[in-house]
């Protein structure tokens, strides 16, 4: 009987030392430099609130811990659509002015490897900017420092919440540096192929509601000699 | 005792490290693709939309009903030629495989659009730019790019409604056909490339 309780108390250390191992490994931490900082194209932001009740539309399954918005909106409680959340929200350019409506539609991703410090989501944008054109940006984003910075500890919190200051790059790939890949379709980016990464700034967040305060940044590199795009 | 507790917290550890590794964190739910390949013509795949009951959302300025309910649609003039639209998308078997949003706008700059992005969780999205002109009651574009699955996939769609009398006003369809060709041919090494042949001669 000692054996066995000796055996039991062994695989409940093990196990906890596995994990605490994975949450404060130091070799899955994010990246701190973007790719794009080091680059010489024209670029332009498009930034957003990542907050479900700012947006125009958010949708889910509906039984997840951020609501749906607005409450009566239909939901994706279907099997091949539950693990995807749809956000429609309106684009801000640099100078905090409107520049078009973007849709996220992020689903989580099968090469989702929590070993390797990999909480990945597949994600699309459908980007549409007045006077400019349309834009698909397709990436994959790895939130795997969000969880560890901002959810954990908002959940291990006594007031069930998290406040600071985090900021952190979340596209991983397509592209071979991690950034996102941008595929233009009308106006003046159509035919163009170029690349992007997407930010998050987070300041609060809720164990029970999700994201409180944070704001997303899609920065888009123009290709080489199309200045006049990002204008 | 000690020993057999080490032995726990080596077991424990290993167990962990083979749980996270072999049991997927993420598993999508697929419905089986329905594919019809077309002789000389790649594989043909058909969705479609069942209005009103597979529309998320209507995003459009002056709309006497708001879709859902409560939508507040930004009432800025850079929008008021722009109708953007969210649907869930339905394959051949009348089963929901994905989410799909349809851009339309009347833009003074960037000419008429109407686009497609086909987001299908367990393969990937498609990005459809359609020819605007309607011709013969159908619409057609082609794939602009793919993820995932679609990613080395061209090829051509087209949009068609078809409206259902029998539902009422504003009942139908949406159907989206779309042909999608490779750009990737593996190389079969028992082949024998003849014209290399020839040239040797």
């Amino acid at each position: 009987m000692k054996h066995l309780i000796a055996l039991i108390l062994g695989l409940a250390c093990g196990g906890a030392c596995a994990l605490a191992f994975l949450y404060y490994n130091p070799l899955t931490s994010q990246e701190s430099l973007s790719p794009l900082s080091v680059s010489r194209g024209e670029q332009f932001s498009l930034m957003y609130s990542a907050v479900a009740g700012d947006s125009i539309v958010f949708t889910n399954d509906g039984e997840s811990r951020t609501h749906p918005h607005p409450v009566k909106v239909l939901q994706l409680w279907e099997a091949p659509i539950r693990q995807t959340d749809v956000l429609v929200t309106m684009l801000r350019d640099g100078r905090n002015l409107p520049a078009g409506i973007g849709i996220k539609f992020s689903s989580r991703s099968e090469r989702t490897r929590l070993l390797n410090g990999e909480a990945i989501v597949d994600s699309v944008w459908h980007v549409y900017l007045p006077e400019r054109g349309t834009l698909m940006i397709e990436q994959s984003e790895n939130y795997w420092s969000y969880l560890r910075d901002i959810v954990v500890p908002a959940h291990w919190s006594s007031g069930d919440s998290w406040r600071g200051n985090w900021r952190g790059t979340i596209t991983e790939g397509p592209g071979a540096l991690g950034t996102a890949l941008v595929h233009g379709g009308s106006g003046v980016f159509a035919g163009i192929d170029f690349e992007a990464i997407e930010t998050l700034a987070a300041h609060a967040w809720s164990a029970t509601d999700g994201a409180v305060s944070v704001e997303g940044q899609i920065l888009i590199e123009m290709p080489t000699g199309s200045a006049e795009l990002a204008d | 005792m000690i020993r057999t507790f080490i032995i726990g917290i080596v077991l424990g550890i290993a167990a962990v490290i083979a749980g996270l590794h072999y049991f997927p964190a993420v598993d999508q739910a697929r419905e089986i693709s329905i594919v019809t390949v077309t002789p000389n013509g790649g594989n043909t795949e058909a969705f479609h939309v069942n209005i009103p009951m597979d529309r998320i959302m209507i995003g459009a300025s002056g709309q006497s009903e708001a879709l859902p309910p409560e939508l507040e649609w930004p009432e800025d003039p850079l929008f008021g030629d722009a109708r953007t639209e969210l649907f869930k998308l339905r394959n051949a078997r009348d089963a929901v495989v994905g989410v799909a949003s349809r851009v339309a706008a009347r833009d003074a700059q960037a000419g008429d659009i109407v686009e497609w992005v086909l987001h299908l969780p367990a393969r990937g999205s498609v990005f459809i730019t359609m020819n605007p002109a309607p011709v013969g009651g159908s619409r057609v574009g082609s794939m602009r790019a793919g993820t995932r699955e679609f990613d080395d996939l061209v090829g051509r769609v087209s949009e068609r409604w078809v409206a259902d009398s029998s539902d009422g006003v504003n009942a139908g369809r949406i159907e989206l056909e779309a042909i999608f060709v490779s750009t990737v041919f593996d190389e079969d090494e028992n082949l024998v490339d003849v014209s290399s042949e020839e040239e040797a001669e």
